[in-house]
């Protein structure tokens, strides 16, 4: 009986319920696709640059993250390598050699950052050569290199042609090779397109005077939620007086700061959403409590108890909020799930805007669990804080009194 | 025997800062089987009595003792499931459930009583029937007229078999032909089933039909007349 009452009660004033079920809806409805885009959109630009580049974490000398020079490399240890590679969730295990040089062809020079790659265990993490716009990617030993289509350009340089490397080696060691271009390479980043080369690692290493050394080794994972797990596991098999190992966030920290002032903003937004939401709901409790004081002064007057009365209006609001919510819930999860499936890619000046910032100019939805049961329960919360009003009113009602009233 | 008595009874509260006597000393008995008008003038003090009697309001002084029990010393919900057991309420705006059509609001108080519900169904529509309302069980108070939400009203009252109703004003928002049929209805029961009736009234068809007439004033007893 007391579901009856309430349910039919929601629908005494048709268009009030349906306008505090809407503002439910939509609240729910907005905040979840908003924070599908902004998970799915910003995991999808984490999980590209750390599976094209950084990795998940990646393992230097001690000292490397301050000063980013070869004298702060370390000698290839391949048992290291080895145990890295048998840790539960690592994919992949990298190693590099990087530095600077200045990159020349005729009278054109500019400023580059050179990697000595494995290619083959390069090409299976960053899957490298899949961005080869032209030419071939690089053997094992090769003896070529690949370079980023701005960086070709401002050279004017094409395939086979001859690019000069000149730089400061291992204990500043004047550094110069000469590399034919293997093939060009497109990063969604054009500032990753005019400053990135790669060359073999033997190459690098002759080029550095950089006998078996490298400056880092990079790990990708199965997934960035296992990222803190393997750090502290890394940190146990390392000599931390020797290496240190860094995640993408620190790797990356203005990528992590722009993530987390994005949640921050978004947090923000949905508080103020799910606050005007409370409070509409609480307007509509309050506005029908007002008119029914009344009845329900009756209703105990007849015999029916307090918390009887309590929890039919109770139910009432419920049902109420509920209707709002399970449509919010049942009109974005679809969508939520189509786009996480068809990602929109997004072009012209936006699409320009998204590349200028380094990202990938598509838009992805998260279908990821966390976040939407995170919402249910916020806003099932709500709606439970906004019934206990009635709840309070009728347990305080003088029948005698809301009867006269 | 007497199933109602009142003791000394006096209720005094605030309006705007002043002090209202609304009742000043009453002592009443009402026995089984009575068909009671208590009449006076508006602010007289009779809704006041009424609300006491049915353990609505508490009086600031005296007594009020139904079935040997002395309600004032109920509290809470023992009181409120002593209201529905005992007692059957008319009011005078019917109010009945809006969303639930005459049968379901009958149904209603048995509900509360948590008795079966092949009983409720039944005994709904016997009392639905017998108000004259055989054909309209189905329709919600909206679709009622005045005079038949109150005949609902008069079997919701009953449904819960209580020992004594209390009707306030149940006329006054009724046209003649309407309160003629609920005045014979409510007859009928005192007299065929023994029911036990008291209204507060000052409408005269209601007052020509009742069998004892008490009179109050200025919250105090005037007459005490049985025909």
């Amino acid at each position: 009986m007391i579901i009856k009452v309430a349910w039919r009660n929601i629908w005494r004033n048709k268009r009030r319920t349906l306008i505090t079920a809407a503002s439910v809806f939509f609240a729910v409805f907005f905040g979840l696709i908003m924070r599908s885009i902004q998970i799915g959109t910003f995991g999808n630009i984490t999980d590209n640059l750390v599976s094209s580049y950084s990795g998940h974490l990646q393992i230097h000398k001690k000292g490397y993250s301050d000063e980013k020079i070869l004298n702060n490399s370390f000698n290839s240890d391949k048992s290291l390598i080895n145990k890295l590679k048998t840790l539960k969730h690592v994919k992949y295990v990298v190693p590099r050699l990087e530095s600077f040089a200045l990159a020349s062809s005729g009278e054109q020079t500019k400023g580059c950052f050179v990697t000595g790659i494995s290619p083959d265990e390069e090409n299976s993490m960053t899957k490298l050569s899949e961005k080869l716009t032209s030419g071939k990617y690089l053997l094992k030993n090769d003896k070529g290199a690949l370079i980023g289509d701005k960086l070709a350009s401002f050279l004017k340089i094409g395939i086979n042609d001859t690019i000069v490397l000149i730089g400061q080696g291992y204990h500043s060691v004047s550094a110069a090779g000469k590399y034919p271009v293997r093939g060009i390479l497109h990063f969604p980043s054009p500032k990753l397109n005019s400053s990135l080369a790669y060359i073999s690692l033997k190459e690098a290493r002759k080029l550095y005077s950089a006998e078996n050394k490298l400056t880092g080794i990079a790990v990708l994972l199965d997934s960035d939620k296992n990222t803190s797990s393997i750090k502290a596991e890394i940190k146990n098999i390392i000599n931390l007086n020797e290496y240190e190992v860094r995640d993408w966030g620190e790797i990356m920290p203005e990528l992590k700061e722009l993530i987390q002032s994005k949640s921050v903003s978004s947090y923000v937004m949905l508080g103020l959403l799910y606050m005007i939401v409370g409070f509409g709901m609480l307007g509509t409790i309050i506005m029908m409590i007002a008119e029914r004081k009344k009845e329900f002064g009756l209703l105990v007057s007849v015999g029916m108890k307090k918390t009887k009365l309590a929890l039919t209006v109770f139910t009432e609001t419920v049902f109420l909020g509920f209707t709002g919510l399970l449509a919010g819930f049942i009109v974005s999860l679809p969508i939520i799930l189509y786009y996480s499936v068809h990602p929109i890619y997004l072009g012209g000046k936006i699409a320009e805007m998204y590349e200028k910032n380094g990202f990938e100019p598509v838009i992805l939805f998260s279908s990821d669990t966390g976040y939407i049961i995170a919402q249910f329960i916020i806003v099932f919360i709500i709606l439970i804080v906004a019934s206990v009003y009635p709840v309070i009113k009728i347990l305080n009602l003088n029948p005698v009194k809301a009867v006269r009233d | 025997m007497n199933i109602i008595e009142t003791k000394n009874l006096h209720k005094t509260y605030k309006e705007s800062e002043i002090e209202v006597h609304a009742v000043r000393g009453v002592d009443l008995s009402f026995e089984q089987g009575e068909f009671t008008a208590i009449v006076g003038p508006s602010g007289s003090g009779k809704t006041t009595l009424l609300n006491m009697i049915g353990g609505l309001d508490k009086p600031t002084e005296g007594e009020i003792i139904i079935d040997g029990i002395n309600i004032s010393t109920l509290k809470g919900s023992k009181l409120i499931d002593f209201r529905l057991r005992k007692i059957g309420f008319v009011f005078q705006a019917y109010n009945l459930i809006p969303v639930l059509t005459a049968k379901e609001n009958v149904e209603f108080i048995m509900n509360l009583q948590k008795r079966p519900k092949k009983e409720r169904i039944k005994r709904a529509e016997d009392l639905l029937k017998a108000v004259g309302l055989g054909d309209r069980m189905n329709a919600r108070p909206s679709k009622l007229s005045g005079g038949q939400q109150q005949r609902v009203a008069v079997a919701r009252a009953l449904a819960s078999k209580p020992m004594f109703i209390l009707a306030d004003e149940p006329t006054a928002n009724l046209d003649s032909e309407s309160t003629r049929n609920l005045l014979e209805i409510m007859e009928t029961l005192n007299k065929e089933e023994n029911i036990t009736f008291i209204f507060s009234t000052h409408d005269t068809r209601v007052v020509n039909k009742a069998r004892r007439i008490i009179t109050i004033d200025d919250g105090k007893v005037l007459s005490d007349e049985k025909k």
